[in-house]
């Protein structure tokens, strides 16, 4: 027998989640999270999530693990201090950090620039020049190195980053400098640009190198301790952590580079929602994870989340792929304010947080936030979290009163109607940049929506978009957790190749893609993944010759074997070009990145089913609540999901509740319980 | 005068539109907008668009009124000087800015306007023009500095119909296209301004669909209205009645010889209206310098600065309009007569921004900068490559340089950074993949930023190392004027040019030339200038000077202008730091300037050749008659 467990940390709850490899059983625990020390938390789930599986701690063979902790050193800045070396002449990269500026004409009035994550103080140029084309210019000066990378010694340098001009083309003097490091700068972990993304662009190679240095350390501390933790506690399985890219990683490969898992988190949640989905019968699907202060969204095509080239946390983008996630800055904490000059309704960007949080939490919060509209209109009855937050209306009132006052509306109501139909537009905003600004049509996808406050609007985004059903997983750490335990070891190789399709080969190209496969695959077979048992994916960047952006596009492996390889890509070019730009030029391709994924199988795991009902949910209803829909005010009916039975059908207006979330079903929708738990939402037909 | 032809009959009646509606079509113009950004920067060819990001897009009402965009175009303008009818599927384009009321400013400007049908009726208008890396001419990138025609800039489009009812007209393409060096970047450019426009429509009609035709035209009118509302309470608190506020600033020199050039604008504010009076600008520039400005982009520009702070997340729209007037004297550097040479305006647009920050930060404590990066400033590069797999191929470059933003009442300027908005610089490993020429140095010159308790951005030097044999043009200026500083904060360094050649000479370059010709070995320095400090600078937080020295943006003799002393070790001396404060206070008045501009210009012209090695301009002089 052989165990998988799923863990997925949140701020207030700890999920574990338990899987019988062979019978694919599963056994869920829910513990409180110990943020001083995360796995405190997590080894005290597993062993209950154990004990009510009645199995010992050693017959886990693996723990999956989804984790915030290098998206939080960056978004608290408290990563590491990182060392930069780069070529002489190029010490500001960071600093003139592509001379952009973000927001309108006269927008640089007001932005405040953040600090370069590798201070000034702490880089040096080391004289040496490689060429575009991978020439040497000038060869390395070792004793130059020596010398400057003295000058880092006894700076309380954490981590050194070496990204050198044109190190994409030819690697040897960014590995000679950390050879001499090693020697200068004992201990100190140094990430290579060469390593990290090996792209042309010096900026966004930098930056994602320096910031794979930034997050290394706290990411390898906390990987150690919780390995430690859970060997002491008495876990011998192996612990992997999710990648960005939705993706398993061995924990030693994820300390080595943990860039490829800032956002760890986010993708735990859509693979899990990739996993429900698949359970009620849908493959393609969009994402809505709506938490307090923003929102991610993202796309899946046939149970394949559409990877992306950046990743985004706060301020930061790198170069690192990951799950498609859009964020919004808009969540449940969106505070509401209304402009003197214009008298407009403003949503956010600003938000209540946690401290104070909404004026409803009664923690001193008095500025009026989605939340507290959602309570103005009876959406969130009486108790969040399984009641350890008791809700203050009257206060929630108060603040949405500041609102209906600024702008002349008659009620309390009228403005947190307002309130949420802004913020749900906001929302519409995110979801229309994965879907029609990327050419798909939003009513071919079902919806998902998880997070504390996604299920509340789910149902009035499923009507702004199209997306039907609108899918309403049980419990959203459940689904992080779930995320984890299903999905599949991960990595992949990327090289830039600079070449038109005139000056290449497809058998060169088939060359390229096949070492970078191989390069991937030995990495993988030395996490324990059998050759045999790995499945190769080939994606390729490609433009027309002269643009600036790429389409990545998908290589059919059998492409590579039969006839031209760079015909079949150049047609696979131009209908993605034509589907998104609904045009075509007369210019030659370019290659410019090409990229190898490999990844393990799936693992099996068994839904839960839950007791066949008869369509009358009204076993589960626990009380009835007055909300206002539309301008109006009607009764809603509230049910205990915990009571639903399969098959049960709750018709609109509604409100599910359960211990961490709670559903919002709209007059003229019904929510029918699918066996595998989760709410499916419709609109009912007429007549 | 266009006639619009709509199969549709009667008028759609206004209702009324509650709040929230109105924000949700607010938030659905503004992402159909920046839609446009998106698809344009994604398929463009040529530089200045798909690096450099030079394009802008808008988004009118049935009028032609922009409700939404950053620069309003003038549709109205257009139309008055477009004689044929406009239909659906109609595409209309112009690159003649005498013939749009100067809609757009240059001849390599093409403006694309279509209008928006819903309904056989015209439900708005979707509008973007883009930066032409080269519109053929007589010098690669069609910027001649020399010019003093507009026949020498270039293929100069009227406005026609590049579709009519949907079908291209592909013989007037082919002859346009055949004027240029680089055809494949222009055709793809503007079926990415054709392909953004369509997508503006789109969204404009499903808003329509979505809530109703009359709906949403009563939004866009309530839109406009919340404007102009939120602009009146605005120009009563801020503009004293009757009191006229003058600011001038300078464009360098004219290319041929002429400068510098005298930019004065006022601002005067009568009952619920304001004047703004571009009288007492120098007159036109017999080079191509002139900035022919339209009167609606200058009420835009005002109106951004004055709204910016007060609603960040307003949408910018036409809707003010009317509480401005603007007088903009003919036959000035903002209204020169046809055929005048305009393709070198992109100093006089952005040196729009110093003059605003300058006039209404008198008034308006948060939108007084000093001056900053007020330009793009343009290099260009080109030739045939002379050997290897490439002999005899035509390369051309054309890039923008970035400076110093000034210092604002927010904090320090960002070094070495754009004043426009979503412009980027093009990375050092894309152009040694694609040009020959190798890039030695890009990094922000030391002291450059001019010294207040708020610094000014410093200025960039990249230094370029030719390959192959070529020439060279440039566009710059602010060599001879300084970036001033406010609020007692100094001016920031101007900007220089030089080239070290393989021989070991080296020689100055003027800020605007052409057809320089390069070889394998000369280095180029491409200095732009630092931008202004605002605030005392002997306020300046001292370990933030040492920090700054420390980090090779301050040196150690500049920390001196903020009264710091800087120990070699890179520490502050404090006692040393104390006297020199101590000491420079003593020796200055004790008021400061609001602003400081740096020396008179008599003395600049005077000290011209000694300071720059070059040649001091010829002041220009309006004639009579």
């Amino acid at each position: 027998m052989s165990y998988r467990l799923g863990v997925d940390v949140g701020g207030t709850f700890t999920d574990v989640l338990l899987v019988d490899e062979d019978s694919g059983a599963t056994w869920r625990a829910k513990t409180a999270s110990t943020p001083a020390d995360q796995a405190v938390g997590v080894l005290h789930g597993i062993e209950r999530v154990c004990a009510e599986a009645g199995i010992g701690l050693t017959e886990v063979a693996q723990v999956l693990h989804g984790t915030t902790v290098a998206t939080n050193a960056i978004l608290e800045g408290k990563g590491a201090t990182v060392g930069l070396v780069t070529t002489r002449g190029f010490r500001q990269v960071l600093q003139i950090a592509r001379s952009f500026v973000p927001g309108g004409l006269a927008g640089w009035i007001i932005w405040p620039k953040p600090e370069p994550l590798a201070d000034l103080e702490n880089t040096v140029e080391v004289d040496e020049r490689i060429a575009s084309d991978g020439g040497v210019v000038r060869p390395l000066d070792e004793d130059d190195v020596r010398r400057q990378l003295g000058r880092l010694a006894g700076r309380g340098i954490q981590a050194l980053a070496v990204s050198l001009i044109n190190s994409f083309a030819d690697p040897a003097h960014e590995r000679r400098v950390a050879e001499i490091a090693a020697e200068v700068l004992p201990g100190v972990p140094v990430s290579l640009s060469s390593d990290v993304l090996p792209e042309l662009r010096e900026y966004e190679r930098t930056l994602t190198t320096v910031a794979n240095g930034y997050v290394q350390p706290q990411v390898a501390r906390y990987v150690q301790h919780l390995s430690e933790g859970l060997r002491q506690g008495g876990v011998t399985g192996d612990l992997s952590i999710l990648r960005s890219d939705g993706g398993l990683s061995a924990a030693g490969a994820a300390v080595a580079a943990p860039v490829t898992m800032l956002l760890s988190g986010p993708a735990g949640g859509v693979t899990g929602a990739v996993w429900v989905a698949e359970q009620c019968g849908y493959r393609d699907l969009i994402t809505f994870d709506m938490g307090g202060t923003s929102t991610d969204v993202a796309l899946v095509r046939d149970l394949a989340p559409r990877i992306g080239r950046e990743t985004k946390v706060g301020d930061l983008t790198v170069r690192a792929s990951s799950v498609d996630v859009r964020t919004v800055g808009a969540g449940g904490g969106s505070i509401a304010h209304v402009p003197e000059l214009t008298r407009a309704l403003r949503v956010g960007p600003q938000s209540a947080g946690a401290d104070p949080g909404p004026a409803a939490y009664g923690k001193g919060g008095t500025e009026p936030t989605v939340t507290d509209a959602d309570v103005v209109l009876g959406y969130l009855p009486s108790a969040l979290a399984g009641g350890e937050i008791t809700l203050d209306a009257e206060a929630a009132r108060a603040a949405v009163s500041k609102v209906a006052e600024a702008m002349g509306l008659e009620s309390p109501e009228a403005a947190a109607a307002g309130i949420v139909d802004i913020v749900n537009e906001n929302m519409l905003g995110g979801l229309r940049l994965v879907s029609v600004q990327q050419g798909f049509d939003p009513r071919d996808f079902a919806l998902v929506a998880f997070g504390g406050a996604g299920p509340l609007h789910a149902n009035a985004l499923g009507r702004l978009t199209g997306a039907w059903p609108v899918i309403v997983p049980p419990s959203p750490g459940v689904l992080c957790a779930l995320g984890d335990a299903t999905t599949s070891l991960r990595d992949e190789s990327a090289r830039t190749v600079l070449r038109r399709f005139g000056q290449l080969t497809g058998a060169e190209l088939a060359q390229v893609l096949r070492e970078l496969a191989d390069e991937a695959g030995a990495r993988l077979a030395g996490q324990g993944l059998a050759r045999e048992e790995q499945a190769v994916g080939f994606q390729v960047d490609v433009r027309y010759h002269g643009q600036g952006f790429e389409i990545p596009v998908q290589v059919d492996p059998s492409w590579l074997d039969a006839g031209d390889p760079l015909a079949e890509l150049g047609k696979a070019f131009d209908a993605e070009h034509d589907r998104l730009f609904s045009f075509l030029l007369d210019v030659d391709h370019e290659l410019v990145n090409a990229r190898a994924t490999v990844t393990g199988p799936r693992p099996d795991v068994a839904p839960v089913h839950l007791e066949q009902g008869d369509g009358d949910p009204s076993a589960a209803l626990v009380t009835e609540h007055p909300v206002h829909v539309g301008g109006e005010q009607v009764t809603a009916r509230v049910y205990d999901r915990a009571r639903l039975r399969a098959g049960d059908v709750v018709t609109g207006p509604a409100i599910v509740t359960e211990m961490d979330s709670t559903t919002l079903v709209l007059p003229g929708h019904a929510a029918a319980v699918h066996r595998s738990g989760s709410l499916l939402i419709n609109p009912v037909q007429e007549g | 005068m266009a006639r619009i032809v709509e199969t549709a009959t009667g008028e759609v009646e206004r209702v009324d539109v509650d709040p929230v509606t109105l924000d949700l079509i607010e938030n659905g113009l503004r992402n159909a907008r920046y839609e446009m950004d998106e698809v344009l920067f994604r398929t463009a060819l040529s530089p200045g668009i798909r690096e450099q990001h030079d394009e802008f897009p808008l988004i009118g009402d049935p009028s032609g009124k922009m409700v939404v965009g950053q620069f309003g175009l003038s549709i109205p303008d257009f139309l008055d000087g477009f004689d044929d009818t406009v239909e659906e599927g109609d595409v209309l384009l112009t690159s003649d800015p005498y013939a749009c009321g100067a809609a757009i400013s240059h001849a390599n400007d093409w403006l694309v306007v279509m209008p928006v049908f819903h309904e056989g009726r015209v439900v708005g208008w979707a509008s973007m023009f883009g930066h032409m890396s080269d519109v053929g001419g007589k010098t690669p990138s069609s910027m001649p500095t020399d010019a003093r025609t507009i026949y020498e800039e270039g293929v100069v489009i009227p406005p026609f119909k590049l579709y009519r009812a949907g079908v291209p007209n592909e013989d007037a393409l082919r002859t346009i296209l055949n004027q240029v060096r680089m055809p494949d970047w222009n055709r793809a450019d503007l079926n990415g301004l054709v392909a953004a426009c369509r997508t503006a429509g789109r969204r404009v009609v499903e808003m329509c669909e979505r809530f109703g035709t009359a709906t949403y035209l009563s939004a866009l009118d309530a839109l406009l209205q919340r404007n102009h509302d939120a602009m009146k309470v605005l120009l009563q608190t801020v503009f004293e009645e009757g009191r006229t506020l003058s600011f001038t600033d300078y464009i360098c020199d004219d290319g041929v010889g002429n400068g510098p050039y005298e930019l004065k604008l006022s601002l005067t504010r009568t009952g619920e209206k304001v004047h703004l009076d571009f009288t007492g600008s120098s007159p036109q520039a017999a080079g191509p310098i002139n900035y022919y400005i339209n009167e609606n982009l200058t009420r835009m520009f005002f109106g951004i600065y004055m709204i910016t702070v007060a609603d960040p997340q307003i949408l910018w729209n036409d809707g003010f309009y009317p509480l401005v007037d603007v007088t903009i004297p003919d036959g000035s550097y903002w209204k020169p007569a046809h055929p005048a040479a305009l393709n070198g305006r992109n100093h006089g647009i952005g040196r729009v921004f110093d003059l605003f920050g300058g006039l209404l930060g008198q008034t308006n404590p948060a939108l007084l900068n000093a001056a900053g990066f007020s330009s793009s400033p343009h290099f260009m590069y080109s030739g045939h490559y002379s050997s290897g797999e490439r002999t005899g191929e035509w390369f051309q470059l054309y890039s923008i340089g970035f400076g110093g933003i000034p210092g604002r009442p927010l904090g320090d300027g960002p070094d070495g950074h754009s004043l426009w908005p979503s412009f980027v610089n093009i990375p050092c490993e894309y152009l040694e993949s694609y040009y020959p020429l190798r890039i030695e140095r890009w990094e922000t010159v030391p002291d450059t930023g001019g010294a207040g308790l708020h610094r000014g951005g410093n200025g960039v030097d990249v230094a370029y190392v030719f390959e192959e044999p070529g020439e060279i043009a440039i566009h710059d200026d602010r060599w001879l004027t300084y970036p001033w500083g406010v609020n007692g904060g100094q001016p920031g360094a101007r900007g220089r040019k030089w080239i070290d050649r393989a021989d070991g000479t080296r020689e100055v370059l003027p800020s605007k030339c052409h057809g320089v010709p390069v070889r394998p070995g000369d280095v180029l320095h491409f200095v732009t200038w630092g931008g202004g400090g605002w605030g005392d600078p002997l306020e300046r937080d001292p370990e933030l000077v040492s920090r700054e020295v420390r980090r090779g943006l301050v040196t150690q003799e500049g920390a001196r202008r903020y009264g710091v002393v800087v120990c070699d070790g890179g520490e502050v001396d404090g006692e040393a730091t104390e006297t020199l404060r101590d000491q420079l206070r003593a020796d200055r008045p004790a008021e400061l300037p609001v602003f400081d501009p740096g020396p008179p210009i008599e003395e600049l012209l005077a000290r011209c050749e000694e300071e720059t090695g070059l040649p001091a301009p010829k002041r220009p002089v309006w004639t009579a008659g």
